[in-house]
């Protein structure tokens, strides 16, 4: 009975070997990308690529983020060779290139696509040891958005470049919950590239850093308990309700719909927050730079989607091929030509920002543009660290350490434990983490 | 052959228990002793995990075989568009965990525009932060509206093949509802309720999806169960070393539980 | 007139229906959301009907293919499952009626293996995956879910067979029919209903199992459960169009519950029927 079984078996297993031996004779890339509105674009003009490209077809992976990120890490580290084209951020081009998991692309690049047009910081971000392993698709920096219409009802006037002292002033005059109206939304939900995202840059403008120079974590320091504390305040005071579990998402939805005051976030925001479609604050939401408290060193942060190609692909020169076209000056065009300028994705080339229809038709451009210049990933604090990177350390072991550090501070907003036990907790936490995976690179 | 396959991943999580092994560090590998047993057990959250992961099984099998075995006798009553009624009340079973998760946590339990929220300010309460106050409650609730039809399956499955005769002549004896339930109904459903048990315990033990949609197994630890620590052990910190420990402690767990519960059943189950 | 009975009956009719609604609201409400636009979905004060529309299902068809998703759940879900009887039915009958010392022993290992999660072996089933190039196969996906799903389907097997009377085989095998034509020719007409509801319940099983189809497939065998995490949170404003989503996943295993429950509920007996 069992040998039978066992035949049975063993064909089946035969009859996959022939079936992935078949071999296809057009190139088919397959994309692994994130379900954001820019890239869902990038899909829809895939016919674009493909008609200038015959011999290349493209397969589309849009994933969510976090299972995206999951699945990519572990084809990378393993050498599967699922991808041929990857979207990743700061964290994984220049910790992935460093293993070989990825390929250089700089000497892959056509002279007319323009290495020198990308912004400095997101190069800087996406390169390690002079070597760039992502092209940037769109970059964001984060700002402080508000309530036009609520300031002058409330008599209030925003500074040209506003401190957490004054967000904090600001917040409890414009907190009305009974109208349904919030002082201020702020990310909350655990995770490095949610709640810690934002908190790591508080944490610099009080003058905080993640680890001194000989690598000693530096989360029961004054300087983080002041940010902490500030950040506490702000949400449990002047707050909604459910902030433990707001993201960029949560909170974005909760701004477009009138319910806060003032919201510091990812740039990206200014353009769904100014599109009277989506909007209801489209007329009424004001620009300004994220808030400072004693130093502007990493008060904003520096994000970019880029596209990487794995080193396992078996179809390096085709995806080289895309990714630049992906992000390239004439993909900028199409995207003008055919949805209006307000749509490109923004923050990675110079050229975009000297395009006059781009800033008529998006005025909180300039000010973006000027925070993605002021955020300087290669020296993030005031004083002097170990690492690089803003508001993501570029470490391998940052995503185990923001995230239990960022639990531990979800405990703190929620009331479970107080902010200095908090600190403790992620100070330990992050010790040991440090202890077992080590401060390499 | 079959055994081959139980016992085989066993092997190899005992293989990777005793060997440095991150993803993201290559480069640090080894055999690392007791290594990966010390960080295990110097993890913060791991006491909570272990007690929410029994707390969250009790609770659910609880509430779904009492609230399963009322609907059961309802639904075991003649009534207009019985059948059509049976087929609602087995809708949850079809979705899947991470679709049931995203629905309660975006539009049922959203303290801001759920309807949980919303049925609450109209009634003038203030609406509850479900996931901050109360977040293994939470979970135990989304988890317990997806088994409830399958005990409700199983126990109606029970009740009806109880003869009519039976209840019919218990009924002369003059037994009212309550002593009927209690010396008829109840003794013959014995086993479908051991059933259950097993069935739901394989299960949600392994329960992950609707943590890590939801809560993200905080604030904290206050909803992180043992299951979902090794899936954070695995694809958000990559240490391959630490879940295969977490792992056996699971296997070990499980063990004990099933030594539990299928000791008490083990009549029903065996004949 | 109204008589007792039939205000009973009316009583009865009303709490069953009002229990069955509000089990079935979270899913109705769904479906009702992804007919809304993304705006009134997150409305504070819930709107019914005011601008129905499909779409948020056009939407989701443009961005991905459903059919190609569809149909892979249904190969994967109704192919493990028939792996999971091939393999399950002769080894619960060798537990049944050939039952040594260690059968319970067994049955009861193998069961709370079950319960060890499986992301603890992701990693070896990937590098084995990778080198077998069983990777994004709809083979591969069904060998794994047949495995996983394997162990509760030999348990129910195993609980349906021991109701089968011992004599009825003797009989038969008395008449001279070797091991497979008793199998074939006796136990399974005998135990149909169980076979059915326990295929059944491994098909809703395998069909939402999300853990091994997210990791181990990328897009030619990507199932449903990849095309719902397509669609959750993305930047801005998604309830509707993952409403529409996660409606267009789950109905055809709603469709197929709902034809067969009356089979699943045959079925379900775990033996308690004599």
């Amino acid at each position: 009975m069992s040998k039978r079984l066992d035949q049975a078996f063993l064909g089946l297993i035969a009859s996959v070997f022939c079936g992935s031996l078949a071999m296809q004779a057009q190139t088919t890339l397959t994309i692994a990308t994130v379900n954001n509105e820019d890239m869902v674009v990038m899909q829809r003009l895939s016919a674009e690529f493909e008609r200038q490209h015959p011999d290349i077809k493209l397969d589309w992976v849009v994933l969510e983020e976090n299972i995206l990120r999951q699945k990519t890490t572990t084809d990378a580290a393993t050498h599967g060779g699922q991808y041929d084209v990857v979207t990743i951020g700061p964290l994984e081009a220049p910790i992935w290139g460093r293993r070989g998991w990825l390929l250089p692309l700089e000497g892959r690049l056509a002279p007319a696509y323009g290495i020198d047009d990308l912004l400095k910081p997101i190069r800087d971000a996406a390169s390690d040891r002079g070597h760039l392993y992502a092209l940037p698709f769109y970059a964001e920096s984060s700002l402080t958005y508000y309530r036009k219409d609520l300031f002058v009802a409330a008599g209030l006037q925003m500074p040209a470049q506003p401190t957490y002292q004054d967000i904090l002033r600001f917040a409890k005059a414009l907190h009305d919950p009974a109208k349904g109206t919030y002082g201020v939304c702020l990310r909350g939900k655990p995770g490095w590239g949610e709640n810690m995202a934002f908190i790591s840059t508080m944490a610099n403008t009080f003058g905080g850093r993640w680890f001194d120079e000989a690598w000693k974590p530096q989360l029961d320091s004054p300087e983080w308990h002041n940010a902490l504390s500030t950040y506490i305040d702000l949400l449990q005071k002047y707050g909604p309700p459910g902030s433990s579990s707001n993201g960029f998402n949560e909170s974005l939805t909760l701004f477009e719909n009138g319910r806060c005051g003032m919201w510091i976030d990812a740039t990206v925001a200014a353009g769904t927050l100014s599109n009277p479609k989506q909007s209801l604050v489209a007329n009424t939401v004001g620009f300004a730079p994220a808030p400072e408290a004693i130093t502007p060193r990493g008060a904003q942060w520096l994000w970019f989607w880029g596209l990487g190609v794995p080193s396992a692909t078996r179809h390096p020169e085709a995806a080289a091929a895309f990714v630049q076209w992906a992000t390239s000056r004439e993909y900028i065009r199409l995207i003008a030509d055919r949805y209006g300028w307000a749509a490109v994705p923004p923050g990675t080339r110079r050229s975009t920002y000297e395009q006059p229809q781009y800033l008529a038709s998006a005025p909180f451009a300039g000010l973006v543009y000027r925070s993605i210049l002021a955020a300087d990933p290669l020296k993030p604090t005031l004083k002097p660290v170990p690492y690089t990177g803003i508001q993501c350390i570029v470490l391998p072991a940052f995503p185990t350490i923001g995230n239990q550090v960022g639990q531990v501070i979800a405990a703190v907003l929620v009331g479970n434990i107080a902010v200095d036990e908090g600190l403790h907790k992620a100070q330990a936490a992050t010790e040991r983490v440090v202890k077992r995976m080590g401060v390499e690179r | 052959m079959l055994l081959l396959w139980s016992v085989l991943p066993l092997i190899v999580t005992l293989w990777f228990s005793l060997r440095r092994y991150n993803l993201m560090n290559p480069s640090r590998t080894g055999f690392d002793g007791l290594g990966n047993y010390r960080y295990l057990l110097s993890d913060p959250g791991l006491g909570l995990a272990v007690w929410n992961t029994v707390l969250l099984l009790g609770s659910v099998l609880v509430i779904t075989i009492s609230l399963g075995t009322l609907i059961a006798i309802l639904l075991d009553q003649e009534f207009y568009g019985r059948g059509f009624a049976r087929v609602l009340m087995l809708a949850p079973f079809f979705v899947m965990p991470t679709v049931s998760a995203l629905l309660w946590k975006n539009m049922m339990m959203h303290p801001d525009n759920g309807f949980l929220a919303f049925l609450m300010r109209s009634v003038g309460l203030q609406p509850i932060d479900w996931f901050a106050v109360a977040p293994l409650t939470s979970i135990i609730i989304i988890v317990s509206w997806e088994w409830l039809p399958f005990a409700v399956l199983t126990l109606l499955t029970a009740i009806q093949s109880l003869d009519a005769e039976r209840k019919e002549a218990a009924r002369m004896d003059g037994a009212g509802p309550i002593a009927m339930f209690r010396y008829i109904v109840w003794p013959h459903l014995g086993r479908a309720v051991a059933a259950t048990t097993m069935i739901e315990t394989i299960f949600i033990l392994g329960i992950f999806a609707e943590i890590y949609v939801t809560s993200s197994g905080g604030p904290g630890f206050a909803s992180t169960n043992l299951s979902f620590l090794i899936y954070r052990y695995v694809l958000m910190e990559y240490d391959i070393g630490g879940a295969a420990v977490a792992g056996l402690l699971a296997i070990v767990l499980a063990n004990v539980l099933a030594f539990f519960l299928l000791r008490s059943f083990a009549r029903n189950l065996d004949t | 007139m109204i008589t007792p009975s039939t205000s009973r009956k009316l009583l009865l009719t009303l709490l069953g229906w009002s229990v069955a609604l509000v089990i079935a609201f979270p899913v109705i409400w769904m479906v009702l959301t992804s007919l809304k636009s993304e705006t009134e979905a997150i409305s504070r004060v819930p709107h019914l009907f005011t601008h129905v529309s499909l779409n948020n299902y056009v939407a989701v068809q443009e961005q991905a293919k459903y059919l190609r998703f569809a149909w892979n759940s249904v190969v994967v879900s109704f192919g493990s499952t028939l792996l999971a009887l091939l393999l399950g039915i002769p080894a619960a009958y060798a537990m049944a009626f050939m039952p040594t010392r260690r059968t319970r022993g067994t049955l009861l290992w193998m069961l709370s293996t079950k319960m060890m999660p499986s992301v603890g072996v992701l990693v070896p089933v990937y590098l084995l995956f990778r080198d077998t190039g069983l990777l994004d196969t709809r083979t591969g996906l069904l060998l794994v879910d047949a495995l996983g799903i394997l162990p509760v389907v030999i348990w129910m097997l195993y609980t349906f067979f021991k109701e089968v009377p011992r004599e009825v085989l003797e009989a038969g095998r008395m008449d001279g029919a070797g091991p497979l034509r008793e199998v074939y020719n006796l136990l399974l007409p005998l135990s149909m209903p169980g076979i059915v509801s326990t295929s059944l319940l491994a098909v809703i099983l395998t069909w939402n199992e999300a853990f091994w189809s997210l990791t181990l497939t990328t897009s030619r065998a990507a199932p449903l459960t990849a095309f719902i995490a397509s669609f959750s949170s993305p930047e801005g404003l998604f309830y509707a169009k993952l409403s529409a989503a996660s409606t267009m996943a789950i109905a055809p295993i709603l469709v197929l519950g709902w034809a067969s429950q009356k089979q699943l509920v045959r079925g379900l007996t775990f033996g308690a029927v004599k």
